[in-house]
């Protein structure tokens, strides 16, 4: 961060919480919109549930389509938030400050609208408990923990968890603060219970800090090994175009790529929504966009790689799916849609200092990578299981369905939803990080240049 | 009356200003009050030292370390007991698969470890916290010092914070100093 925020205490206080205690008419628009797509959803998944996955429109052999795409889509997206943040925690980079907490929260809602779709997809969400967890000892109903779909919960059980107390042990000072700020006896109960009696003793920064490193440092492992079990649920299966022991960084570095992306797009959203103007600055989308450079060219190495390695090995199964992913309609349409989208449109525009300080490109760049991102999900998903193999005599084709269209559209409105309803309940700014800043942040003389600089501890 | 004296109150002043507060605190110290009855509340975590408070000992490292190996025991009890509860006979194979073992017990050491930091979070937070002084003004940026001092210590601690020119100085029954014009 070159510049840091400077503002008093007051001023911090009223604009990082103006948003919790104000009810502005647009959230209750947006609040219903959103709504409405959810009950759409739910109406789709009733129907599912008394019809069968048919009525999505799957039939043999492609049972996996939007709703495993959109599976891999949001755990993906969900992978950046925390990544953004515990690594900027861990170098205690300056920039991080009003990016922790958004991104934090980004990755909770993700995840929890990702692991919707593996519910709804098994047809019957009920009977997913005893796949997974060893609970039903009187019929002798135990989980084979041999299939990734006994990992993939685990690992996914462990991110959201850690996640939440991860968010929750940094919220524990603007908790307090929203519990002395609060404008009625019933918030300033809860928040005061939430708060947990915090005083911000020194004590209780010290343990703040050195919680904030060592959550940081435990909880990069989980990210990397949530994506790399999902994209495990491909590559340990003997599916031509999956089974590939690139999958699991290639989907990993995807995943950043995506969510990184989606915490550009909703930082600037949250600039104007919630008049955050002050707190995030050309800076933190600079410093981001930046970074985006590097993990879109990293992503593009590993994609040419699985494609590659795909060929190099000429066996012709593996050759065939490739051939109908990026030569075969409709999928070359899509091929060329998500390399413009992900890569070719986003990094040269990005090349550019103004461009990567202007908030429309990069809300409109970072909006067609996770367009591109999505696409490329789809693309993985789907051709692999159309190709037609031995023994196989009946092959459907697959077309999306108006319902799966629905679910993923109500994806998106959950997530929004959950972060809106965050924002409007907890400051979605870390209020004491962010003035901690303006404490340690000064100006010095280097010759003749007067410049930012911000003392560490 | 005898227990009475020995029973510690906490007075709490608010300062402006991180040197009137520093200055408190060493105005304190010179008093004969140690880093053990003197709490200094802010709405900002400050640089270590910059109320001339001394380091702060805590042994949160040591409880990822206590997660991580409960986690870890955890995860392969369940998993084993998983597979030896039904054996899936696969030709060849072992009932209890490592790489299943692996994964799990990669996710049951990292979930222990994050469960028992957290747990270690408000142990050494000293959370939840019900009994101590606040005041509200804390959160906009004034410093709060607070004293815990037996009866008999009480005026030294009065006399220590009121000479660093606080704001305001509070005990449990309210402000102890008047408001101008009054007596």
């Amino acid at each position: 961060m070159q510049e840091p925020v400077v503002a008093d205490t007051k001023t911090s206080n009223r604009e990082l919480l103006d948003f919790v205690f104000a009810w502005p008419a647009w959230f209750f628009a947006v609040g219903g919109a959103l709504n409405g797509l959810l009950v759409a959803a739910f109406v789709v998944v009733i129907l599912m549930l008394m019809f069968g996955l048919q009525f999505l429109g799957y039939s043999h052999p492609v049972y996996w389509g939007f709703l495993i795409v959109n599976f891999v889509f949001w755990i993906g997206v969900s992978h950046a938030g925390i990544m953004v943040s515990a690594i900027l925690r861990l170098t205690q980079a300056e920039w991080r400050r009003p990016v922790t907490r958004a991104a934090e929260v980004l990755t909770i809602f993700s995840l929890l609208t990702a692991v919707q779709f593996p519910l709804i997809h098994s047809g019957r969400p009920w009977r997913t408990m005893y796949w997974t967890f060893p609970y039903d000892w009187n019929r002798g109903a135990w989980p084979n923990p041999r299939s990734p779909l006994v990992w993939d919960p685990s690992a996914i059980f462990t991110y959201l968890t850690s996640t939440i107390l991860f968010v929750y042990v940094a919220l524990l000072p603007d908790l307090a603060l929203a519990r002395d700020r609060a404008p009625n006896p019933v918030s300033r109960a809860i928040y005061g219970v939430l708060a947990m009696g915090f005083r911000g003793t020194t004590r209780q920064w010290r343990i703040q800090t050195v919680a904030g490193l060592l959550l940081s440092a435990i909880i990069l492992p989980i990210f990397v090994s949530v994506h790399s079990i999902v994209s495990w649920d491909f590559a340990v299966t003997s599916v031509p175009g999956w089974h590939n022991t690139i999958f699991a960084p290639y989907f990993v570095i995807g995943a950043v790529h995506s969510g990184v992306s989606a915490v550009v797009t909703v930082m600037i959203v949250m600039r104007y929504a919630f008049g955050l103007k002050r707190f995030i600055t050309r800076d933190h989308i600079d410093s981001l966009a930046r970074l985006l450079i590097v993990v879109a060219t990293v992503w593009l190495f590993f994609f040419l790689l699985d494609f590659f390695f795909g060929l190099y090995g000429t066996e012709p199964a593996e050759v065939d799916t490739w051939q109908r992913r990026l030569v075969e309609p409709p999928w070359v349409v899509i091929a060329i849609t998500f390399i413009i989208c992900a890569y070719i449109i986003p990094v040269p525009m990005w090349m550019f200092r103004a461009i990567r300080r202007n908030f429309f490109w990069m809300f409109v760049t970072t909006i067609l990578v996770n367009v591109g991102m999505w696409l490329e999900r789809y693309m993985v998903v789907v051709p692999a299981l159309e190709r037609k193999s031995g023994l196989t005599f009946t092959y459907g084709d697959y077309a999306p369905s108006l319902s799966e269209f629905i679910l993923v559209a109500a994806s998106f409105a959950l997530v929004i939803l959950g972060f809106l309803t965050f924002s409007k309940l907890l400051p979605i700014m870390p209020a004491a990080d962010i003035k901690e800043g303006q404490i340690l942040a000064d100006r010095i003389r280097v010759g003749r240049a007067n410049v930012p600089a911000a003392m560490r501890e | 009356m005898a227990m009475q004296s020995q029973a510690k109150r906490e007075l709490l002043a608010l300062y402006e200003e991180p040197d009137q507060a520093a200055d408190a605190v060493e105005r304190l110290h010179s008093a004969g009050f140690d880093d053990n009855d003197i709490e200094i509340l802010s709405s900002t975590p400050y640089p270590e030292g910059a109320f001339g408070e001394g380091h702060t000992k805590h042994r949160l490292f040591a409880f990822p370390f206590a997660g991580a190996a409960c986690g870890m025991a955890v995860g392969i009890a369940w998993i084993v007991g998983a597979q030896v509860s039904l054996p899936i006979i696969t030709g060849g194979k072992p009932i209890v698969a490592v790489p299943a073992i692996i994964q799990i017990l990669y996710e049951g050491t990292l979930l222990g470890a994050v469960l028992f930091t957290v747990l270690g979070v408000l142990f050494e937070s000293r959370l939840p916290d019900g009994v101590g002084l606040y005041d509200d003004r804390i959160s906009e940026g004034y410093i709060g010092i607070s004293v815990m001092a037996r009866e008999r210590r009480l005026p030294d601690a009065q006399i220590a914070l009121e000479e660093a020119s606080p704001i305001d100085l509070l005990s449990k029954e309210g402000s102890l100093m008047h408001a101008p014009g009054t007596t």
